[in-house]
């Protein structure tokens, strides 16, 4: 007989015993999870309870879920209140860092691992758009049958936008990570001899990239390592 | 505030509902709730999740209409007195339904156990975040967790469906 399984019968719930329905709410720390795990796989009295404390999970999920939700009136009626309520200042945070992390402590497991997907698909997406954007947007070009398809394409392009030299100029839209400091921002801007040009709109940044008109293949180059600056999310091209 | 109520509404109605047992009383406290958190914004200092201090707010709140309806001892006893349509815990297993049985014997628990189950279960809080949620120490979260599930068993047992488990 197991010490869980002589607890079980004197009626003293063991420390890991204890620790089941969190096990299966997924809510341990990584610790105490592989101690319980540990002790799932040699002892079956533990292992038999914890079946158990399964159903009872689904079930009690199964029982919130058929709840229901509140009616609309209860969101109107709040929201006339708050109205209603004297006019405030907005207050700004000085901690937002903290507020971030209680944000995301916020979604449960099951939440975060959606939220994640869903993230990564919107920032896939806004990319493409972006894309999109810019590649609509691109000034008309021509071919002339003078044009040889092995001649670099920076010469034409220079002759082309002879008086549109501000186009040439090398700017990209940036997204920063949100863990970016603004020493670290400063540290880039410095490193690429890049200026905001543009606020955030949207979370990404205008930059222009020196006074000098580059190459496309410069260009490619730079929004590459730009790209791979571990406080850049996103980086792309602009006119 | 928009965002915050979309995302957080439902389960602080659903964890009202569960503690005063009466769907008005609890979209009321959804109400509250949301209005003491527009009121307090600029106190919640990120310490602790979002829904971790919502949940405890509706808590608070929720106990003091049980207080107002003078029925916070509810026990056992007032709880299988509410009126309830569905099936009975007996006539569920007749169903062979031990899903039934069990969501009809959750339902049964008091107060003190209900919150527990729920909290750990569908909320998905930790053992440090349901203490700061009920009020209580941390060990007491777990015994408190341990002594809901038994008294769980009792009452399937006590329908006739046996589990196993104690």
């Amino acid at each position: 007989m197991t010490a869980t399984s002589r607890k079980m019968l004197e009626q003293e719930p063991g420390e890991i015993e204890l620790l089941l329905p969190w096990h299966a709410a997924g809510t341990l720390n990584e610790r105490d999870a592989r101690r319980v795990d540990e002790a799932l796989a040699r002892d079956p009295e533990l292992a038999r309870q914890y079946a158990v404390i399964r159903e009872e999970y689904a079930e009690t999920i199964d029982l919130n879920e058929s709840l229901g939700a509140p009616s609309a009136r209860a969101m109107h009626k709040l929201f006339a209140a708050i109205d209603a309520e004297p006019a405030r200042k907005p207050r700004i945070s000085r901690n937002i860092a903290a507020r971030f992390t209680g944000f995301f402590a916020t979604l449960s497991p099951r939440t975060l691992a959606w939220s994640a997907s869903l993230g990564a698909l919107a920032l896939l997406l806004q990319a493409g758009v972006i894309g999109a954007v810019l590649v609509n947007n691109r000034p008309a070009s021509f071919e002339t049958a003078s044009l040889s398809a092995n001649e670099p394409i920076t010469r034409d392009l220079r002759a082309a936008t002879r008086d549109l030299t501000a186009v040439a100029l090398p700017r990209a839209l940036v997204r920063f990570v949100s863990e970016a400091r603004v020493a670290d921002v400063t540290a880039l801007l410095d490193k690429y001899q890049a200026s905001i040009i543009e606020g955030a709109k949207g979370g990404m940044f205008k930059l222009q990239f020196g006074n000098r008109a580059m190459s496309r293949d410069e260009v490619a180059a730079l929004l590459s390592r730009l790209q791979n600056e571990k406080i850049v999310s996103l980086a792309v091209a602009t006119p | 505030m928009q965002v915050l109520y979309g995302r957080h509404h439902v389960r602080v109605f659903r964890f009202g509902l569960r503690l005063v047992r009466d769907e008005q009383v609890a979209e009321d406290l959804v109400g509250e709730v949301f209005l003491d958190v527009w009121r307090q914004a600029g106190k919640f200092e990120g310490r602790s999740a979002v829904s971790t201090w919502l949940l405890a707010i509706t808590r608070f709140k929720a106990l003091s209409a049980l207080r107002r309806r003078r029925d916070v001892e509810l026990d056992e006893e007032a709880a299988s007195a509410i009126e309830d349509s569905s099936d009975d815990p007996e006539v569920a297993v007749q169903k062979k339904d031990t899903g039934d049985a069990l969501r009809k014997c959750l339902t049964a628990l008091t107060a003190e156990h209900r919150e527990i189950i729920d909290l750990v279960y569908y909320h998905e809080k930790s053992v440090e975040e349901v203490a700061e949620i009920v009020g209580i120490p941390e060990n007491t979260v777990k015994t408190r967790l341990f002594y809901a599930r038994k008294k769980l068993a009792e009452l399937l047992k006590a329908a006739g469906v046996e589990r196993g488990w104690p």
